[in-house]
């Protein structure tokens, strides 16, 4: 793009005169979001999780699928501290080496819904007409198909056999979420778009010439983006629940996987004899979402052109 | 068979235990205070699968509320398990293969027609009959002439009822001697035909049933039992009064009996807590665990032993032929704690199984499968090292809609543990998909097998299992010795000796192993505070003539 | 805005047909066989299988089955599901009540979950703010089986408020305690969504003017802000009373409630096609409308936005 557009527009944006250095949308981020204690603290939970995601081995000198029933169900002791859960598992253990098929479940399914979500969504908004009645009957047409119908189908179509590698898996759990999970973060978008587009800053840029992807990339998609931040963030933990339901109906994550979801579905039925069992991978998948809620909630602010 | 088919009925909607249940004393009466008569008892109850035509009704749903409508030839004794004649006077054979059935005179269907031997013989032809398709039809094959009621093969090899219709309509082993005697032929000997007489499908049908097919009595079922049928309110209840011209032995003390559908047992247990519903046959798995039910529900509880046996079954050589090693088999039996599973997973529901036979039908023998169904570690590697290992993953199969999950996996560990060879319990999403790699011969791997006896004879847990070719027999098991014992038994005239030969073809499992056994069932129940004098049957049913209110 | 509509509504054809015709597929390629698990452990009677598959039209290839099918529905007749009952009477039957149960729950998260969010957005970072993320954050870790199973077990049987489970009748007051359960989790996403948007839009030019040229704040916010920050909301809940319709599948089953979500379920394991297409039909119409609904809102909430 040339770089008249860009100076028109900065000044229909209202950017600050700094004529001296052309600053682009990120490094201007980046000066906001180095400032901010919440994004140093949300950034440090979040590699944390990764770490123990990447080597849960640093954490824990445990094995996760050593299982000691005669001790199943035992209260969190000194010796264990998680305590031990129905066939014996230490909890805590498990809980370290639940967090990689968690976060990976949870952020790549994430990330697919909210990019496929954004995508149709933009797009459909952004041109509108047939274009944008076509895409969004298609997505009506995916809402309506029932989770539990979608999810059996897919997994039985590609079943999991006792040679899975652990990240197909994990991927095809991945997949099926994000498959039956877009439509509502594409509907999100283009309702953001439609909002936005009227505005005299894309107005003018689309007057002056800027081709779709930059007036989409520069102005829509900046000024568009904080709802789906917000959705996405909150889904995040929404999908690390929902593998459990997976799993629950025998289609989600299995041998060798091991996930919060499943320790938290299958800790349910014994909320009342053994809630240790249940408040551990609870406590993990909260702070997991609350360091991606505050990170959303950072990041978002920082690319807010409003801000500036 | 009716148990395990309402496990998928409702467990599909359920995460709750159903043919899990309680441990502990298998002592008949919950509570001995003498109750009233009349009032309204409220029963857990659940989505009926078809209509109520009893040879098409073969799950709990459904066949509890006919149970409580209809009479028939005998009744199964609720203590013992033993057939008691109801409708029968008299049921006389002398060589196991003509029976002749006498009946007492004065049983009246609910419409006011009288019970009368026709009645029995129509039903039956009608129920057997090829082109009326039911599903209970099997329980007439011993009858003579049952294999000429098939609809003949048509291009597809599938029944034809149209271009190749049943040489004929009615059973040729059915006579009508005079209004209250009839006479039943088998085709082979049948020692135990008495006892499979109280089952649904035999109860007699009054003449309008025929009218149109059974299409009205579907909707409304006309029998002579204690209870007559009023009305079903879609996903809501079942409505039964009390049948004012009952004249057999075994009345309610209800004058109504409502079964409130619920699609979770966790509810219904809620509301037996609040006094919402006065009887509840399967207690959640929440509150089995560490017996919480007994502080929920204080001495309105029991646990009783069931018809309902539970096994991990091998492979059909066919389809996997990676199990067939006898030692292989018997080390995997021996490396499994059932004991440790049963305290730490199933809540001390169940009963480690020393053979093959439930303990509550008659002729059941302790220890047929000895030293193979005890944990021991050191016998298990031996018999592991002696087959030679196993090379690759062993998996263990189960339906997730049913609650399978945790003992599985348990099992898996404790054959891990026991022998240092990977194992995998293996979800399959759905009992019907389940059943379908089972019954076509695809299934690889172990996987889990449940049977509820359908009559309580010894007979029921061997011959549809294990004999040569038999229905259920899900490991493509084929004994001759085991085959030859089994009519051996039949054909015998003493039922002591039966049970002999029925003990020493059990005794035949133990060095073949065709399924590995694991436990015995136990119902546990509870009642709300209103009811008193609860018990319970071998089938894990409510003993609807003892309950009464306070 | 007429034609708008009036197009909208012919769209809805082939978006019912499209959908329903994929769900019918759908249900009919699921693995096993509705007659497998139908005789326990073990295989039913060929003649019974014989007949059950002519009743059913089972034998035909399934484009033919669905032609029949749509057929009948254009008649008014909704089919038989395999347990002989009529699907239309079901429906007639289970959709008020879960319309009633869904309306209760939207109501709830609505009506908490803007007034949370605007008092987390005009008191950002403040007290209330952070009252708002960690309630937030507790909703979702906790799954809502166990948000529904304590609730019921304190005012059902603990405290006797109201009856554990839900009658056949299925009033108002008794879906009241059920409705909330069902709205916590997207009472999460109302909270977060409205209060970011409000914090974005208070930092939008108009709402700099518009307090510049004197106005109050309280009737800024009132007036521009709110109503332009609904816009997501709006899209969130449309979407949601959809998605709440055919899927309060662990609400309903913990208070036993005869809704449309387990009726789905059942279909689905029952491999019951007729009666999964018929709910799922009425489900798709509904979505269409509320779509049409959530539309037109924004053309209301933000006149800039055309339909034209």
């Amino acid at each position: 793009m040339t770089d008249n557009v860009r100076t028109v527009v900065e000044t229909t944006e209202k950017e600050p005169a700094d004529k001296d250095v052309p600053r682009s949308l990120f490094s201007d981020a980046w000066r906001e979001l180095k400032h901010r204690p919440m994004f140093w603290i949300s950034l440090g939970m979040i590699l944390f999780f990764v770490v123990m995601a990447a080597v849960p081995s640093l954490f824990t000198r445990g094995d996760p699928t050593e299982a000691i029933l005669k001790l199943g169900s035992t209260p969190p002791s000194s010796s264990q501290w998680f305590g031990r859960d129905l066939q014996g598992y230490d909890i805590y253990t498990r809980t370290i080496y639940g967090a990689r098929a968690s976060i990976l479940v949870g952020v790549f399914a994430t990330l697919l819904t909210s990019a496929i979500g954004v995508v149709i969504g933009v797009i459909a908004a952004f041109y509108g007409g047939i274009l944008d009645t076509i895409m969004m009957r298609i997505t009506d047409i995916f809402f309506a198909i029932p989770f539990l119908l979608g999810g059996i189908l897919f997994m039985s179509s590609f079943p999991n056999t006792k040679d899975s590698t652990y990240f197909a898996v994990v991927g095809k759990v991945v997949l099926v979420l994000s498959i039956l999970g877009w439509p509502s973060i594409a509907r999100l978008m283009r309702g953001s778009v439609l909002q936005v587009k009227p505005n005299d800053y894309v107005q003018a840029a689309r007057a002056l010439g800027a081709s779709p992807w930059r007036v989409i990339r520069s102005h829509i998609l900046p000024n568009a983006w904080a709802p789906v931040i917000v959705v996405s963030m909150i889904n995040l933990g929404a999908f690390i629940s929902a593998e459990a339901s997976l799993s629950f109906l025998g289609i989600g994550l299995t041998y060798p996987a091991i996930s919060w979801g499943v320790a938290i579905s299958d800790a349910l039925t014994y909320i009342r004899t053994a809630p240790w069992m249940l408040l551990f991978p609870s406590l993990f998948l909260s702070l997991a979402v609350l360091a991606f809620i505050m990170l959303g909630d950072v990041i978002r602010d920082a690319f807010d052109p409003k801000t500036r | 068979m009716r148990g395990t088919t309402r496990t998928v009925a409702v467990a599909v909607m359920s995460a709750a235990a159903l043919l899990a249940a309680g441990c502990g004393s298998g002592s008949g009466s919950g509570s001995t205070t003498a109750g009233k008569d009349g009032g309204e008892i409220t029963i857990h109850g659940c989505t009926p699968e078809n209509p109520f035509v009893p040879a098409n009704t073969n799950e709990t749903c459904g066949g509890n509320v006919l149970d409580a409508v209809l009479a028939k030839l005998v009744h199964y004794n609720p203590d013992t398990a033993a057939p008691e004649n109801d409708i029968a006077d008299a049921i006389e054979t002398k060589d196991n293969q003509t029976f002749t059935i006498k009946l007492k005179k004065g049983y009246k269907f609910q419409d006011g027609t009288e019970v009368k031997a026709h009645n029995f013989v129509d039903a039956w032809n009608w129920n057997r009959d090829g082109k009326n398709g039911t599903l209970n039809s099997y329980f007439f094959d011993p009858i003579e002439g049952s294999a000429d009621m098939d609809c003949g093969p048509g291009a597809d090899k599938k029944p034809d009822c149209t271009a190749h219709p049943a040489k004929a309509s009615k059973l040729s082993g059915l006579k009508v001697v005079d209004d209250y005697t009839f006479t039943i032929k088998t085709t082979e000997k049948v020692s135990n035909l008495p006892v499979r007489l109280g089952y649904t499908a035999f109860a007699p049908l009054p003449d309008s049933f025929f009218a149109d097919g059974g299409k009205s009595f579907g909707t409304k079922p006309i029998g002579a039992g204690p209870y007559t049928f009023e009305k079903y309110d879609q996903g809501s209840q079942i409505a039964l009064v009390k049948n004012k011209d009952y004249s057999g032995k075994f009345p309610g003390h209800a004058d109504k009996l409502t079964f409130k559908i619920y699609t979770d047992t966790e509810a219904a247990y809620k509301d037996v807590q609040a006094g919402q519903l006065d009887l509840l046959d399967s207690i959640p798995t929440s509150a089995l665990a560490g017996d919480k039910y007994k502080t929920d529900l204080p001495d309105r509880n029991l646990n009783k032993p069931v018809g309902v046996f539970q096994s991990i079954a091998f492979p059909k050589a066919t389809a996997d032929p990676t199990y067939q090693n006898k030692d292989l088999r018997h080390a995997l039996s021996m490396a499994i704690d059932r004991d440790t599973i049963i305290k730490q997973v199933l809540n001390n529901t169940k009963k480690p199984a020393t053979g093959w036979v439930s303990p509550v039908v008659d002729g059941y023998k302790a220890g047929a499968c000895g030293d193979y169904c005890k944990y021991d570690k050191a016998k298990a590697k031996e018999a592991f090292t002696k087959a030679g290992g196993y090379n690759g993953t062993i998996t263990l199969s189960y339906n997730a809609n049913g609650d399978h999950k945790a003992w599985t996996e348990a099992v898996c560990n404790s054959i891990k543990d026991a022998l240092g060879v990977t194992c995998v319990a293996t979800p399959i999403a759905e009992f019907s998909d389940f059943r379908k790699q089972i019954n076509s011969g695809t299934m690889k791997g172990m996987f889990r097998t449940g049977w509820q006896m359908d009559y309580p004879s010894i007979e029921n847990f061997l011959a549809p299992l294990y004999g040569t070719g038999a229905g259920s027999n899900d490991s493509g098991y084929s004994n001759p010795d085991f085959d030859k014992k089994l009519t051996e038994a039949a054909a015998a005239t003493d039922p002591a000796t039966a049970n002999k030969d029925y003990q020493d073809a059990e005794a035949l499992l133990a060095a073949d192993m065709p399924v590995i056994p694991m436990w015995y069932s136990t119902a546990t129940v509870g009642w709300s505070d209103k009811v008193t004098n609860v018990k319970v049957t071998p089938f894990g049913t409510f003993d609807l003539s003892a309950v009464s209110l306070k | 805005m007429g034609t708008y509509i009036v197009r909208r509504l012919l769209q809805m054809i082939p978006v019912v047909i499209g959908a329903t015709f994929i769900i019918f597929v759908m249900v009919f390629a699921l693995p096993g066989d509705p007659l497998a698990g139908k005789c326990g452990e073990r295989p039913c009677p060929a003649a019974y299988v014989q007949k059950f598959t002519e009743e059913h039209n089972l034998n035909d290839p399934v484009p033919i089955r669905y032609v029949k099918y749509m057929g009948a529905i254009a008649k008014g007749d909704f089919g038989t599901t395999y347990q002989g009952q009529k699907v239309s009477d079901e429906l007639l039957r289970r959709y008020p009540i879960t319309v009633r149960l869904s309306v209760i729950a939207i109501v709830f998260e609505l009506v908490l979950g803007v007034v949370a969010g605007v008092l987390a957005g005009i008191r950002r970072g403040k007290f209330i703010d952070n009252l708002v993320l960690v309630s937030t954050l507790v909703i979702i870790a906790i799954p809502t089986f166990v948000i529904g199973s304590v609730s019921q077990t304190l005012f059902g049987i603990k405290l006797g408020w109201v009856k554990p489970t839900v009658s056949s009748a299925a009033t108002w007051s008794e879906l009241m305690l059920p409705g909330m359960v069902l709205g916590a989790i997207s009472l999460a996403y109302v909270a977060r969504l409205t209060r970011t948007n409000l914090v974005e839009n208070l930092r939008a030019d108009y709402v700099r003017t518009a307090i510049a040229k004197g106005l109050t704040r309280r009737r800024t916010i009132g007036l521009h802000t709110l109503r332009n920050s609904l816009i997501p909301v709006v899209t969130f809940v449309g979407a949601d009373f959809g998605a709440l319709l055919g899927g309060a599948i662990i609400t309903e089953r913990i208070f036993n409630i005869q809704g449309v979500g387990g009726y789905i379920v059942r279909g689905i394991t029952a491999h019951d096609g007729v009666a999964v297409v018929g709910a799922v039909t009425i489900l798709v119409l509904v979505y269409l409308f509320m779509n049409l609904i959530v539309d037109l809102l924004y053309g209301v909430l933000d006149p800039r936005i055309s339909h034209d």
